[in-house]
């Protein structure tokens, strides 16, 4: 009985993973070929950045519970460990992400341990502090931005095996690669069993405690785990989209930038955060060009960027009140949808 | 120490404990929202900077100056009961956290607004209030903050007595006391909550006002949420009176911190030492000084 319920799980199982591994073909092998640099310099390297980011996030708060208003904090914490170790010690890449990955880890388990005492609000305001403390010191200090006088370091140079990965290509693919190892990790940890503690913790903390979850190392496993893939997309963002690294660019509107992504694209879902990314990034560039088509360049950018702040907002509450769930809750409708007509 | 350093010790307390009575008049606003729906209202700040900007406009305009705080103040009111029907209705029995994220929005929503209704430049605002310090017993204060702390004084007070002797403020505080109940004896919530976002709304004035007459009136006047924030943890989210003790207390130990330790790590430590003050306060006291002891019952 058992082994014929199990081959029937399987085959479905594996058309599941289907579109994924076409995702992946295209992501990989396509767009490299066929999209124009500015496509990829101006969408996709932000748009993977921000993804992993919200993957880090949602780790923390979709499955954790534990809402962050810090994450632009660890962002700046592994871009400028990055460019740190790069200077001072002149590793290998791999080693490099790897290293700033556990610094960002490090402050972030620093900045978890009020989790363990403090609950709702009163940790989602202590998260600021993380926010606050990191840009005043990366600011304050000049040893951290190797005492540029201007603060604005360019990202220097990446090598691979001898190759350099400064062109747009091999930057894409870079990117593309640590987001799809990240995510799939991700995906793995939150399947396993420390994933089902965080999730019961999340529900709630005192029945996972009588049940026998540790809860104190599951929230701190959480806290480093987020951190580390948010300071791994702020490597991203800053030495494979941007390629300059300054405290200003990881401020309070970008941590509020990667939470919106994942309340627009859905909370507890991975493909939530890549969906409200594409928003975040593709929406700005689509308004101006909409304005510029409509109206002619007669609108200043300053006004533009302020109807762009309305219509966020507007977004967020729009979301909350008619779909929790987030674009991924849309998508799997309109899947099920179109799965139903076509059979 | 010597006496002029003391003096100075004096001075720098003093000068703290009256921006933190500043600090203390935007918590107030949050606390009034927190403690009837439970909603952390990011968007406080937003509101001050909206409810300043429609002032100074309406003054520039040529409005009387009460006339212009009147209107102003309907404006406010009207703002309070059209975010109740249009946010806090659809959104009601959803948990909190989504309560506040709502709020983030908002923010971001009134904060554009009011830019793009009342544009974008630095207006100044005077409300007649010399900024001329004077000298007692060869302290230094300054007429304006003590001007400030009064009014903020007479806004307490006639909040209290609000909320202790109207009909309205007995609602305020059975909703707050247990939203059921309340609900059960025929109070009606949504008409609560519009009547408390409005009194935040008028609170809101009466900060911006206050912040804008110092710093003028601009988009960073919403930024002042931030300095609020930990005087809210510290105190509580659901205390007046732990607002404004948390407010004086982080005041003061900002400008002490500013003078005696700043020169110490380079200074600038404003934007994060209330923080981790706040922070290690918690983590003796998780509800804040004054806040309700959250008991979890399953």
């Amino acid at each position: 009985m058992s082994t014929l319920a199990d081959t029937r799980l399987h085959s479905p199982n594996l058309l599941r993973h289907t579109p994924l591994a076409t995702f992946l073909l295209i992501a990989f092998i396509a767009i490299p070929a066929l999209a124009s640099p500015y496509v990829i310099e101006a969408i996709l390297l932000p748009f993977l950045a921000l993804a992993l980011a919200g993957v880090g996030l949602n780790l923390l708060t979709g499955y954790g519970g534990q809402v962050s208003l810090g994450s632009a904090a660890f962002m700046a914490v592994g871009a400028f460990a990055a460019y740190n170790i790069q200077l001072r010690l002149n590793l290998p890449l791999p080693l490099t992400i790897l290293l700033s990955a556990l610094t960002a880890a490090t402050v972030g388990l620093i900045f978890g341990l009020p989790s363990l005492r403090l609950r709702g609000f009163y940790l989602a305001v202590s998260t600021l502090a993380a926010q606050f403390f990191v840009q005043w010191a990366l600011t304050k200090f000049g040893w951290f931005s190797n005492y540029s006088p201007s603060g604005v370091i360019s990202a220097p140079g990446m090598t691979l095996l001898g190759y350099s990965l400064d062109s747009t290509t091999a930057r894409y693919l870079l990117a593309l690669t640590l987001v799809t190892l990240l995510t799939l990790g991700v995906w793995a940890f939150t399947a396993g069993p420390l994933g089902n503690d965080l999730i019961a913790i999340r529900d709630n903390e005192t029945a996972a405690q009588i049940i026998g979850v540790p809860v104190l190392k599951t929230k701190l496993v959480a806290f480093a785990l987020s951190s580390a893939i948010i300071g791994v997309a702020g490597f991203l963002w800053a030495f494979t989209y941007l390629r300059t690294i300054e405290p200003a660019g990881f401020d309070l509107d970008r941590s509020f930038d990667v939470l919106f992504i994942i309340i627009i694209g859905g909370l507890a879902t991975l493909r939530g955060a890549f969906l409200g990314a594409g928003l975040i990034v593709v929406f700005p560039l689509l308004l101006s060009r909409l304005s510029a088509m409509a109206f002619g360049g007669m609108i200043d950018s300053g006004v533009l960027e302020l109807v762009q702040r309305i219509i966020l907002g507007t977004l967020i509450i729009a979301f909350l009140i008619a779909e929790p769930n987030g674009l991924a809750a849309i998508l799997t409708r309109v899947k099920r949808r179109f799965a139903r007509n076509t059979l | 120490m010597d006496w002029f350093g003391f003096l100075f010790l004096i001075e720098v307390t003093i000068g703290g404990l009256l921006s933190g009575v500043m600090y203390a008049l935007v918590a107030i606003g949050f606390v009034l929202i927190y403690k009837t729906s439970g909603v952390l209202n990011f968007a406080q700040g937003a509101m001050v900077l909206f409810a300043a900007l429609t002032f100074v406009s309406l003054v520039e305009a040529g409005v009387p100056f009460f006339l212009a705080l009147i209107i102003s103040a309907a404006i406010m009111v009207a703002l309070g009961f059209a975010i109740e029907r249009t946010v806090l209705r659809p959104l009601a029995n959803r948990s909190p956290m989504t309560l506040f994220m709502a709020t983030l929005g908002l923010s971001y929503i009134i904060e554009g607004a009011a830019q793009i209704i009342w544009g974008t430049e630095v207006h100044r605002l005077d409300l007649g209030i010399s900024n001329a310090p004077f000298q007692i017993a060869g302290v230094f204060i300054s007429t304006f903050d003590l001007v400030a702390a009064g009014i903020a004084g007479v806004l307490v007070a006639s909040l209290t007595a609000f909320f202790r002797w109207t009909r309205t403020g007995l609602a305020f505080r059975a909703v707050a006391d247990d939203q059921f109940a309340a609900l059960a004896v025929g109070l009606r919530l949504d008409r609560t909550w519009a009547t408390v976002w409005a009194a935040a709304g008028i609170v809101a004035l009466v900060a911006g006002l206050l912040w804008g007459a110092r710093l003028g009136v601009q988009f960073s006047l919403s930024l002042i949420v931030l300095k609020a924030l930990p005087v809210l943890v510290l105190g509580g989210f659901d205390s007046v009176l732990g607002a404004i003790v948390a407010g004086l207390a982080i005041g003061a130990a900002e400008k002490l911190a500013e003078v005696y330790l700043g020169p110490f790590v380079g200074g600038g430590i404003e934007g994060w030492f209330a923080y981790v003050v706040a922070l290690l306060v918690l983590l003796v006291r998780p509800s804040g000084l004054f806040g309700q002891k959250l008991v979890e019952r399953f």
